[in-house]
């Protein structure tokens, strides 16, 4: 083996051993471009939080609430599910998760590209601010609820009330919507959202996305004064 | 916030290590709930005809004369009784008339029922999750369902007859993540009906309209339905009813829940990590019921 191959020393962390606290301790003593593998985490919370480097971290079961959350550089890979909050407030680098996320995946992240693999629960992109969110499966009800910046790309269905008090923030889903929620409307394809979604699906590995067969989800503005005296319904 | 977790073995091969696979799930929700705590074990050791009564002493850390009042019950019904001293918290088994039973242990003073049934053994105290069950040795307690809360309170006193489960109807029990915001006016008609609830706490109110919907013929799935159209707040129940288990949660999904389901049991907790040494829990089918989703679960008889 020629020292070009080697691969950088791959620091293992076991949850259960060394607890939260000391693991994203090591994690942020690590340089910029290391390598880590976080073992045994049993559903443990707040596990890679807030780290400001690139990093490639690789999460082997299932983890709790805050996954990778207000990171800016690292790349995680969750080879299980997630709880509440993966990548919330996730400024820049990559949350892939290859199981199920529960609810607020992604919720007011910044930047940076998350990626559910399985399924994603209720409230998926809740407030997002500029990030991008990829769902393989489904999500659950009021998914995208106030999101103000950024993409979410559904590659299965939508629950009830999808988008509801929507600003800027812009949804496509493959399969079905349950139904919209205030001031959401389906706004028609063009040329870019297509080529939108071809980008998305190739910088997040998805094949089975027809991005020629999308329903596009957006603000319908009506609700951003909101003036009681006209009688709004919200 | 609080914690909920049930367990209910569906196989019978199970049910010895009931205790022992629940107390690690209720401690991994200390941090949701550390200041109070409370389950319901069901097992199947009654005998036929006869009742357990779940006594508490309510002055914490006073010894109750347990055995003056079996032998109160004993004298006064004429029936024998066998009792459970567990210190802080006695169980009295015996076929005497129900309100014969209520009538001694009030006049007696000092003592709460909180709970009874043909099934139903309920604890529960002021602490963190592994003192009381430490306390009661809960480890090695058998049986075929565990309803279970860690209570961070937020609306009413931390103590004993504050926490939860609930169990104002025979072999009910009710555990609950959340608020109700309407818990005043539905205590209100609840009066008007005759039931009265025994502490200002809002859980029961949900508790004591159960057992009432349950009383009045429905089955628990039925009046859950009730408590979804009648209850406003935030709110993820789980009710042991009998040999019956549900869970729902309000139409929000504010607070969470995650079910583990196996051939070898049911198991259910606000949080994963209280799941996550259950064995066969990596082949374990685990999703999230959705809003308003009544889900239950029934073992045979």
């Amino acid at each position: 083996m020629t020292a070009s191959t080697i691969q950088p020393n791959v620091m293992t962390l076991d949850v259960r051993e060394l607890g939260v606290t000391e693991v994203n301790r090591r994690l942020r003593d690590l340089p910029a471009g290391a390598s880590a593998l976080i073992v045994e985490p049993r559903g443990a919370h707040n596990l890679g939080v807030g780290m400001t480097v690139p990093l490639a971290i690789t999460v082997e079961g299932n983890s709790g609430y805050y996954l990778g959350g207000l990171c800016d550089g690292p790349d995680f890979t969750v080879r299980g599910s997630v709880g509440w909050g993966a990548a919330e407030n996730l400024m820049s680098g990559t949350v892939r998760i290859l199981g199920n996320a529960s609810e607020s995946a992604a919720a007011s992240a910044h930047g940076g590209l998350v990626i559910v693999e399985g399924d994603a629960s209720s409230r998926a992109g809740i407030s997002l601010k500029g990030g991008t969110l990829v769902v393989a499966g489904d999500v659950g009800h009021m998914s995208a609820f106030m999101a103000q910046a950024g993409t979410i790309l559904v590659g299965g269905d939508a629950g009830d009330s999808l988008g509801d008090s929507l600003y800027e923030a812009v949804v496509y889903v493959a399969g079905k919507v349950k139904s919209l929620g205030s001031d959401a409307r389906q706004v028609a394809m063009d040329a870019d959202d297509i080529s939108i979604v071809q980008d998305l699906c190739a910088r997040s590995g998805m094949t089975h996305i027809d991005a020629g067969n999308i329903t596009k989800v957006a603000s319908a503005r009506e609700l951003y004064t909101f003036d009681a005296l006209k009688n709004q319904r919200y | 916030m609080c914690g909920i977790v049930g367990l209910l073995a569906r196989s019978r091969e199970l049910e010895p290590t009931l205790g022992q696979l629940f107390v690690p799930m209720l401690t991994a929700l200390t941090s949701r709930g550390p200041d109070s705590a409370g389950f319901a074990l069901y097992d199947r050791t009654v005998p036929t005809g006869s009742l357990r009564w779940s006594l508490c002493g309510e002055a914490a850390g006073s010894a109750v004369d347990w055995r003056a009042l079996t032998d109160r019950v004993e004298t006064e019904s004429g029936s024998r009784v066998s009792a459970e001293d567990l210190g802080a918290v006695c169980f009295l088994t015996t076929d005497a008339a129900p309100e014969l039973v209520r009538g001694v242990v009030a006049a007696f003073g000092g003592v709460s029922v909180v709970g009874f049934g043909a099934h139903v053994r309920l604890i529960k105290d002021v602490g963190t999750p592994a003192e009381i069950c430490g306390r009661y040795g809960i480890t090695s307690s058998a049986g075929y369902l565990a309803v279970g809360h860690t209570r961070m309170a937020t609306e009413s006193a931390v103590t004993t007859l504050h926490s939860h489960p609930f169990s104002p109807a025979p072999d009910v029990a009710l555990v609950h993540n959340g608020s109700f915001s309407n818990h005043a006016t539905i205590r209100r008609r609840l009066a008007d009906v005759g039931i009265t609830c025994e502490t200002d706490n809002d859980s029961e109110v949900a508790a004591c309209y159960i057992g009432w919907r349950l009383q009045r013929g429905d089955d628990l799935q039925e009046a859950l339905r009730h408590v979804l159209k009648e209850f406003d707040g935030f709110f993820t129940l789980a009710v042991g009813a009998g040999l019956e288990f549900a869970v729902v949660r309000d139409a929000f999904a504010c607070k969470p829940l995650v079910v583990a389901e196996t051939a070898e049991y049911i198991a259910t907790a606000s949080e994963y990590q209280a799941l996550a040494e259950l064995p066969g829990i990596e082949n374990a089918r685990v999703f999230e019921p959705g809003p308003e989703e009544i889900s239950t679960w029934t073992v045979d008889g």
